[in-house]
């Protein structure tokens, strides 16, 4: 694949683009880097609010860690959505954002997609580091699940990266793709069992089976699922889960870098 | 050259002259199609090599194609027919600074801006010094680049694409960047350049320093290649034809243009006799008569005198404003003179241009471009080669054998003193 060649090559540039997204975001603010887990810990909080305590989410015992926090399930799904969330929009924008670049320099330019999902994989990996500390101190013992979760957070990225690559190429000849998606983002949230357990859906399974065996395809909601089991509950995932967002994930990416490349040439002037 | 550093090959590159353009997708889809637009060639089957190790230029008038031509080059954008071969590094200065981020600081931009031009990270540290010396913010260097004032931020930016070193260098229009001094340091570092034997791709439309910097150049109009070949004769055809709409072809061969208020009738070249001549030789006082003819009162008009050899060098040229004689204002005929004690030039035929221009130089009353061919003869001083007349002299051989016989100098002393007489 002539992509990783080229990523090879480049990736110096590659390390200082990360570099230049993880320095710049944050620049002249007083708290600094500390945004980047104040940020999903104010999410994480609000969500705790509306759905542990006002609309209250039936959620169960860690099964068998025996934890049994709110706060920690819910962030057990919502950091990795954040995760994908920030990887598609900056991807999705990243082009666009640096066109001064693109018509200056040459350069690989996936090189500014990959950079994007980088300097957000630095962030999540903090911000999950932050969530085991915080998973040990209230008894569970994820240890090793960890390595699995860790394999888990790259094919997300991958997922991720996969379709930010189309749709920074779609953002560059539509610009509506970024309001587009953002709107496509929000409701993608809510189909994802991340404010609520997988069970509140899953019981129509009789009544309904179509609609959920569609709900499932969604390799977000096998995602959520995987990261409960190893972090929350403390146990395998199962293997038609990790199957399939292997699968799907590999597929996105190949299929993203693909469509990328096709139109990569063309991007100085549509810009 | 057998083995050219760039190769352009049949390149075409068409754009889409957009009649309406639908980047909303509610547009696109309401009109069945994203965009309506007629395509316009900005370059047409232009090939051509760079030799390696020359300074090229790319001319041509605003949308003649260049620019696309150098982004072509440099990767940019990709040619829709034909390709384009490099072979070696390559960096291109477009735009400089191009890919600081303002909030990161100057050395933080260094690193960025260098690995974006495909330096490694050591070498940028080995360079680090030399990129920041050069730029002169050396004081500024850890304070993030959007405090900089425009003209560091250029100069940063400058200093750190000439230091990526590559083979081959593509340059945009950005020589016009910076103070004298800094454009003095940079003019330099072309020559350093050049000297390395690394090949440079200009584009400017400094017809002047595209004729001097050049070895060749390629002229571009309407996409396609007009013309090919050293700097000074694409150089010249551009400009002429540039002027084509006003310039005038007079029946001995010399043309001329401006807006003819104030007229030049002749030159005349005055021997040391003071009779008109055609032929004088090197060491000759010569006056150089400019005859005009103003129908308007002209104020403060300049006149000029430029020297090219026939093959066309450039040579020497001198106006009035410099030499400090600006008359208050000129009308009717008349004629001016510029007194040349004695004409250091070798032997050859050179072409004389002469010129009345307003006090700003900015606007042309009359150009004549060759309006006098003469001929220089060799006399004393006698030299070599060359176009200048030194006037140098050899002498005082210094040697440390003590059993040499003495005299060559005095022969050199006696002889000089006889030419003196003959020549006054």
């Amino acid at each position: 694949m002539s992509t990783l060649s080229e990523l090879r090559s480049s990736r110096e540039l590659l390390v200082n683009l990360t570099l230049r997204e993880i320095r710049g975001k944050y620049k002249r603010t007083a708290l600094g880097q500390l945004w980047s887990l104040l940020n999903p810990a104010a999410q994480m909080a609000t969500y705790s609010l509306v759905f542990g305590f006002f609309l209250v989410s039936r959620v169960g015992p860690g099964n068998p860690s025996g934890l049994h926090v709110f706060a920690i399930w819910l962030s057990t799904g919502l950091l990795p959505w954040l995760f994908f969330n920030n990887v598609v929009t900056g991807a999705m924008g990243s082009m666009v954002n640096n066109a001064n670049l693109i018509l200056k320099v040459y350069f690989p330019r996936e090189v500014l997609v990959v950079s994007n999902a980088l300097s957000w994989l630095y962030t999540h990996v903090i911000e999950m580091a932050v969530l085991v500390v915080v998973i040990y101190l209230f008894g569970g013992n994820p240890t090793i699940y960890l390595p699995l979760t860790a394999l888990f957070v790259v094919l997300l990225g991958c997922f991720a990266l996969g379709l930010g690559f189309m749709l920074a190429i779609a953002n560059v000849y539509f610009r509506d793709t970024q309001h587009f998606v953002a709107i496509a983002l929000q409701l993608l949230f809510y189909m994802t069992p991340i404010v609520y357990p997988p069970s509140v859906v899953e019981k129509y399974k009789n009544t309904h089976g179509a609609l959920v065996y569609i709900y499932k395809l969604n390799p977000l909601e096998r995602f959520s699922e995987i990261f409960r089991n190893t972090l929350y509950d403390n146990r395998w995932p199962s293997l038609t889960n990790s199957l399939y967002v292997v699968i799907v994930s590999l597929v996105v990416l190949v299929l993203g870098q693909a469509v990328f490349r096709r139109f990569a040439g063309a991007l100085a002037e549509e810009l | 050259m057998a083995d050219p550093a760039i190769r352009v090959e049949n390149v075409s590159k068409t754009f889409r002259m957009y009649k309406e353009r639908n980047q909303s997708l509610k547009a696109a889809l309401m009109r069945r199609r994203r965009a309506a637009f007629e395509e316009f060639y900005a370059l047409r089957n232009v090939s051509f090599d760079i030799p390696r190790g020359t300074t090229f230029g790319l001319i041509g008038e605003n949308g003649s194609g260049k620019s696309t031509l150098l982004k072509c080059i440099a990767n940019i954008l990709v040619p829709d027919t034909g390709r384009v071969i490099a072979d070696g590094s390559m960096a291109a200065l477009l735009e400089l600074g191009s890919g600081f981020h303002p909030e990161l600081s100057g050395r933080e931009n260094v690193f960025l801006n260098g690995s974006i031009l495909g330096l490694r990270k050591s070498q940028i540290e080995a360079k680090l010094d030399e990129i920041i010396d050069f730029a002169g913010v050396r004081q500024f260097i850890d304070q993030p680049v959007k405090n900089y004032s425009s003209g560091m931020y250029v100069r940063l930016g400058f200093s750190v694409a000439i230091n990526v070193d590559p083979d081959i260098l593509l340059v945009d229009e950005v020589l016009a960047v910076g103070d004298a001094n800094f454009q003095d340091k940079c003019m330099e570092k072309f020559a350093d350049f050049r000297n390395a034997g690394k090949t440079v791709v200009l584009v400017s439309h400094a017809m002047g320093s595209m004729r001097s910097m050049c070895d060749e150049v390629a002229w571009l109009k309407h996409g396609e290649l007009l013309g090919l070949g050293s700097s000074s004769d694409i150089v010249d055809a551009y400009v002429d034809e540039s002027r084509d709409d006003e310039i005038i072809h007079m029946a001995d061969g010399s043309t001329r243009y401006g807006s003819g208020e104030a007229q030049i009738t002749k030159v005349e070249i005055l021997d040391q006799s003071g009779s008109p001549a055609r032929r004088v030789r090197t060491g000759d006082a010569v006056t150089f008569r400019i005859h005009f003819e103003a129908k308007n009162s002209i104020e403060r008009p300049v006149f000029g005198l430029a020297l090219e050899t026939v093959s066309g060098v450039y040579v020497w040229a001198h106006h009035s404003r410099d030499g400090e004689f600006v008359p208050d204002q000129i009308k009717g005929t008349g004629s001016v003179d510029l007194r040349v004690p004695t004409l250091y030039l070798q032997a050859g035929n050179y072409d004389l241009h002469a010129s009345i221009v307003d006090f700003t130089t900015t606007h042309i009353f009359d150009f004549r471009h060759g309006i006098i061919r003469f001929d220089v003869l060799a006399s004393s001083p006698h030299e070599s080669g060359g176009v200048a007349s030194l006037g140098g002299r050899w002498g005082n051989l210094a040697r440390t054998e003590s059993d040499v016989v003495e005299a060559p100098e005095q022969t050199v002393a006696s002889r000089n003193a006889a030419v003196a007489e003959t020549g006054s």
